[in-house]
């Protein structure tokens, strides 16, 4: 611990010698300083890793090999025609839309029915993020086992009732949907309390003069609370599309048995981030191409996220409430 | 104010500080104490060291050990030891590396202490001629692993439910209703006819790798690759008539279709769900973890149809990045030694790869309580010496994968079997070029 505190900045050292130039010198660099640990956390664990990757997506490199021949494009041209790479990304988009919609509609609901005046209402607003603070791959797993094929409870309440059997591992869009119950059970609750703090910030005099004007509960739902929720509503689609684009540990533990990285025998529930780790890792090895695949990962998360900045600006800034009162 | 900035520097200093602290947190190493060494032994399965650890902490008080892995399966360990190998650091002093996994891990031998190097040459007549051989690189100046086991294959069954469905139950009389595989899938129809509830068989990817792997082993010697380490996977026979094989079990509706492995499976263990299951030597000992003590006498173990075979087998290897490698080295000879591999097979099953140890009497007279007393040191130690292994090439472990999950889209109907065949022959060529 001494080592570290001997290490003192520059501008440490007895203040009361000459105190002007110290404390010109303080306002100018402890700022820098002050900020300095997250650009160098960032700089180790962000920024090297990642120019680090590109570097040797530019390499034929098996992860056990002693020499990595430089190959240029190569990887990338190769991961262009490769089908199982286009078959990953739909299977990501598609795991994503069907939960992030779903997964939107039922927050703002039960952010609509929490805003209301409950009983015990801290309680409910507690209990809705309860899932959130649970293990990923706890709820990956039980979700795994309640989803099987043959001893699933799933499978069971459907045999109740009367229906067919759902091939919930090996079946694509099944595995989707499955996939998207796990991501929704966790994250619903997580948006619903973003949008309830949002929605409590509407001021009461605009649902009271939309009475007087005669809007019913649901008219006043559609024409007052979602227009002013709509930067927070476009809020909570980013953070679902940076996490849904790089879903990982819910469709890998869906998954068991031999080769789960690859999500089901015809790929059905692989994802982007899953298709990286099989290259990557077992059984490939093949470290140039799944570092090829994390930097068209990262170049799809760019455009997915301008596009959303794009909805933002225009979304967001025309139903301010300010503008709104404009019109 | 005069306070004001002074809290600020010491504000300052402490960001600095922290800096500093997280950049050496970084770089701290577990430096050797003078303490009792630890080896750390990566393991995968069951290899069944518990005891002999005991015994040699026991006879060497310095040494301390800790295993990592049992009961995890290979597609989990594998990767993570590449990756500590890669690192340079993380990975055990004593690692396990499969028969199907070697040849990768001999293509960069730099990553292993040379045991030839320190004694090892001494041991060769301790080992199977084949395991022994197994384990050098393809010049022969380097020893990678000492052998632990191979896995002489025989079939286990249920009594119980070969008794509900009108079967013979005792075990000579069930190894002859299937010579053959016909004679297999024949008797699995009766089986089924007699609707007891539960499959004939686990899963159609472990029958079919046990049907290749036998075929191969007595007629080219290999299996996905040749031994030019060309692929084959469209052009060996023994893989299409392995193919052809399990197509017919599937087409006849004896799987259960549980995915070998998955939490299914175990579940379809503990609860009675198939009746057979492909049985190499140290799956004796998966079974025993999976059906659990309530299964304890139900099972037995006959031959396997068709004529023997290898599927299986590991050797132990010290990684170069250890840091205790003379202690390591030592340990490895210990567990590898006839009497670490007869008190390896007395404890979990694996069959022995060193031929004085298949020759003990602790082997040849072995029963097996879990498997009603079935003398299992007959059944697979046996044929081990005569064992004929069948070669595995660089990209197996890939090319096997591709080729049993066409097997699995058949077994769940995703395809039928000429599709199935199709994208076998398609991804493995895809995947051996990756």
């Amino acid at each position: 611990m001494t080592v570290q505190l001997d290490a003192r900045p520059p501008v440490a050292p007895a203040p009361q010698r000459s105190p002007g130039r110290l404390s010109r010198l303080d306002t100018r660099l402890s700022p820098y300083l002050y900020i300095a640990p997250f650009f160098l956390i960032f700089g180790i664990f962000g920024a090297y890793p990642l120019a680090y990757t590109f570097w040797v997506s530019l390499h034929d490199w098996d992860l056990l090999g002693a020499d990595h021949p430089f190959v240029g494009a190569e990887n990338y041209t190769r991961l262009l025609a490769d089908a199982d790479f286009w078959h990953a990304l739909v299977n990501t988009l598609g795991i994503f839309v069907i939960s992030t919609v779903p997964q939107l509609l039922a927050a703002l609901w039960l952010a609509n029915l929490l805003n209301r005046g409950l009983r015990a209402r801290t309680g409910w607003r507690m209990a809705i993020l309860v899932p959130n603070v649970t293990s990923t791959a706890a709820v990956a797993i039980v979700f795994g086992v309640l989803f099987g094929r043959e001893f699933g409870m799933i499978n069971w309440v459907l045999d109740l009732v009367g229906l067919d059997a759902i091939q919930w591992k090996s079946n694509r869009f099944a595995s989707w949907v499955a996939i998207s119950a796990m991501v929704d059970w966790r994250w619903t609750g997580y948006n619903a309390l973003i949008l309830l703090a949002a929605m409590q910030a509407i001021p009461r005099d605009l649902y009271e003069a939309a009475a007087i004007d005669g809007a019913n509960r649901a008219r006043q739902f559609w024409s007052v609370t979602v227009p002013l929720l709509k930067p927070t509503i476009i809020f909570c689609a980013i953070i679902a599309t940076i996490g849904g684009l790089q879903l990982f540990t819910e469709p890998r533990m869906f998954h068991s048995g031999t080769n789960p990285i690859r999500g089901g025998p015809l790929r059905e529930s692989q994802t982007l981030t899953m298709y990286m780790f099989e290259n990557a890792f077992a059984p490939h090895y093949n470290f140039g191409y799944g570092s090829a695949v994390a930097w068209l990962l990262f170049a799809l998360i760019a455009i997915v996220a301008a596009v959303n900045v794009l909805l933002l600006r225009r979304l967001g800034g025309v139903d301010r409430p300010q503008k709104g009162a404009a019109r | 104010m005069a306070v004001f900035p002074r809290r600020r520097h010491a504000a300052v200093a402490l960001a600095a500080a922290t800096a500093l602290l997280v950049t050496a947190g970084c770089g701290g190493g577990d430096e050797p104490g003078d303490g009792p060494v630890t080896l750390t032994v990566d393991v995968f399965g069951q290899f069944g060291y518990e005891q002999l650890y005991q015994e040699y902490m026991t006879a060497n008080p310095g040494v301390k050990i800790v295993e990592r892995g049992t009961g995890t399966n290979l597609d989990e360990y594998s990767p993570k030891l590449t990756q500590w190998l890669a690192a340079g650091r993380g990975a055990g002093d004593v690692v396990a590396i499969e028969e199907g996994l070697l040849v990768e891990y001999k293509a960069n031998p730099a990553n292993f202490v040379n045991l030839l190097d320190h004694g090892a040459a001494d041991l060769k007549g301790n080992f199977l001629e084949w395991k022994w051989n197994a384990g050098l690189t393809a010049d022969g100046k380097q020893l990678i692993g000492l052998g632990t086991d191979v896995g002489g294959i025989a079939m286990c069954y249920r009594k119980d439910l070969f008794q509900k469905a009108g079967l013979p139950t005792e075990r000579d009389a069930v190894s002859k209703l299937w010579p053959t595989w016909p004679d297999y899938i024949a008797t699995g129809e009766k089986f089924t006819a007699a609707k007891t509830g539960a499959s004939f068989l686990d899963g159609a990817t472990n029958t079919f790798n046990t049907i290749l792997l036998q075929t191969a082993g007595n007629s080219s010697g290999y299996s996905y690759y040749d031994t030019s380490e060309k692929l084959v996977v469209d052009s060996n026979p023994a893989v299409r008539q392995a193919y052809d094989t399990t197509m017919d079990i599937i087409d006849s509706g004896l799987s259960g279709k549980y995915g070998s492995w998955s939490e299914e499976w175990v579940s379809a263990f503990k609860q009675s769900k198939f009746a057979t299951i492909a049985c190499p030597a140290w799956m004796t000992g998966v079974i025993e973890a999976n059906a659990g003590t309530g299964a304890q006498g139900k099972w037995d173990i006959a031959q396997v149809p068709g004529n023997g075979g290898n599927w299986g087998g590991s050797h132990l290897a010290v990684p170069k990045q250890s840091k205790h490698q003379a202690e390591a080295i030592k340990l490895a000879k210990f567990l590898t030694s006839a009497k670490g591999q007869i008190g390896a097979f007395k404890a979990k099953g694996p069959l022995p790869s060193s031929p004085q140890a298949l020759d003990d009497p602790a082997i040849t007279g072995a029963t097996n309580a879990y498997f009603s007393g079935a003398p299992v040191g007959a059944i697979f130690g046996t044929g081990a010496k005569s064992l004929k292994p069948v070669y595995m090439g660089p990209k197996n472990q890939a090319v096997r994968t591709e080729v049993e999950n066409a097997v699995r889209t058949v077994e769940l109907g995703q395809r039928d079997p000429a599709q199935g065949w199709t994208d076998a022959v398609t991804n493995a060529k895809k995947a051996a070029a990756k």
